[in-house]
């Protein structure tokens, strides 16, 4: 298993957590993870993966920071 | 500007002004002695080492060479509404000497909750136009220079050439990628905000840092959260005025930047994140 550092941002804090490290297969990929805390798809704004911009299929090492964004547009 | 005759301006500072400092009431009369505008009158002023008393209390934080610095910059506001409405406001009570505000939009009933330039009396008109009044009723040296357009990449160097520092102040995320891709071609800075219900982000983006298109790059078509929280009152002043901050900063030289980073801004839980964007 590997840990991951996931931190949710806005929205996708209600009824989720603002930061947990959690334990996945090896493999796993930023979808998984989403898939795993139920956030649709077409809410994401800003993935960062150890700071760095990443897509859905980027996949997951040891100890890695991710952090999720819902996309926010509005003025 | 007419020829000054620096004895007869001489003269009058020195019956006129209180300390290093010149009231509204003094200034009109200066304005009506020489001839000049209120921005004019501005200059003359702060070229002479006084201050308008208008921004007395702007000092110490900002010097007489910096406001007369900020007098001649020009900022281009792009989006009238939630954000726009108070940078503009920001901006023009801070001595910035002239906003280019832009939006095709005119008011209506929904603008009410949060924008601060709607009036119930001012629904169904232009937005900019409201920029122009409120801007000559709370700071008559700022010329404002108004654009009732969308800004697009078919317009957008022409409507965003020439001024020093651009304010993301729109409400969907193609115009705001638009505008990243702009910014870099007149080579301007742009000072990024978004909000949706309790949330918003706002940063700093140098020509050619592209975060825009980093922060955006899984959007495909659509609105963002907006669409589901709305926009209350609090959350354009608030990431609004983090905005009118960084322009200020961006027009002085002072400070550090929110630039390769974004601040994520979340009002429920009162928490505010720092993030690196690379």
């Amino acid at each position: 298993m590997i840990q991951v550092t996931v931190k949710l941002f806005a929205s996708f804090r209600i009824d989720r957590f603002d930061r947990e490290i959690r334990e996945y297969p090896p493999a796993t990929t930023v979808a998984d993870v989403v898939r795993e805390l139920k956030i649709p798809e077409t809410e994401i704004g800003i993935l960062l993966l150890n700071s760095v911009h990443v897509d859905l299929q980027r996949q997951l090492a040891d100890n890695d920071v991710l952090a999720i964004f819902p996309l926010v547009g509005g003025g | 500007m007419k020829n000054i005759d620096h004895e007869q301006l001489k003269d009058f500072f020195s019956g006129h002004a209180e300390g290093d400092l010149v009231s509204w009431p003094n200034q009109l009369k200066l304005m009506d002695l020489i001839g000049v505008t209120c921005s004019e009158a501005d200059e003359l002023i702060m070229q002479s080492g006084f201050l308008p008393a208008r921004y007395q209390r702007n000092r110490h934080m900002i010097s007489i060479t910096q406001q007369l610095q900020l007098l001649k910059s020009r900022v281009a506001v792009v989006g009238c509404g939630g954000l726009g409405g108070y940078v503009i406001e920001e901006l023009a009570r801070l001595g910035v000497g002239r906003l280019r505000v832009i939006d095709s939009d005119v008011f209506e009933e929904h603008n009410l909750n949060r924008q601060l330039l709607s009036t119930i009396t001012n629904l169904g008109t232009s937005k900019v136009a409201a920029a122009v009044s409120r801007v000559t009723e709370i700071n008559p040296a700022v010329k404002v220079e108004p654009r009732q357009v969308i800004v697009g990449r078919d317009n957008g160097v022409d409507i965003l050439s020439g001024v020093d520092v651009v304010v993301d102040a729109i409400d969907n995320v193609k115009g705001r990628l638009d505008l990243e891709q702009i910014c870099h071609q007149v080579e301007v800075p742009l000072v990024y905000g978004a909000i949706a219900g309790w949330f918003g982000q706002v940063g700093c983006i140098k020509p050619g840092q592209g975060t825009m298109q980093k922060l955006y790059a899984n959007w495909t078509a659509g609105k963002g959260i907006e669409s589901t929280f709305g926009n209350p009152s609090f959350t354009p002043a608030v990431v609004g005025s983090f905005q009118a901050a960084e322009v200020c900063k961006v027009l002085l030289g002072q400070g550090g930047l929110l630039d390769e980073r974004i601040l994520s801004v979340d009002l429920l839980q009162m928490q505010f994140d720092d993030i690196p964007v690379q």
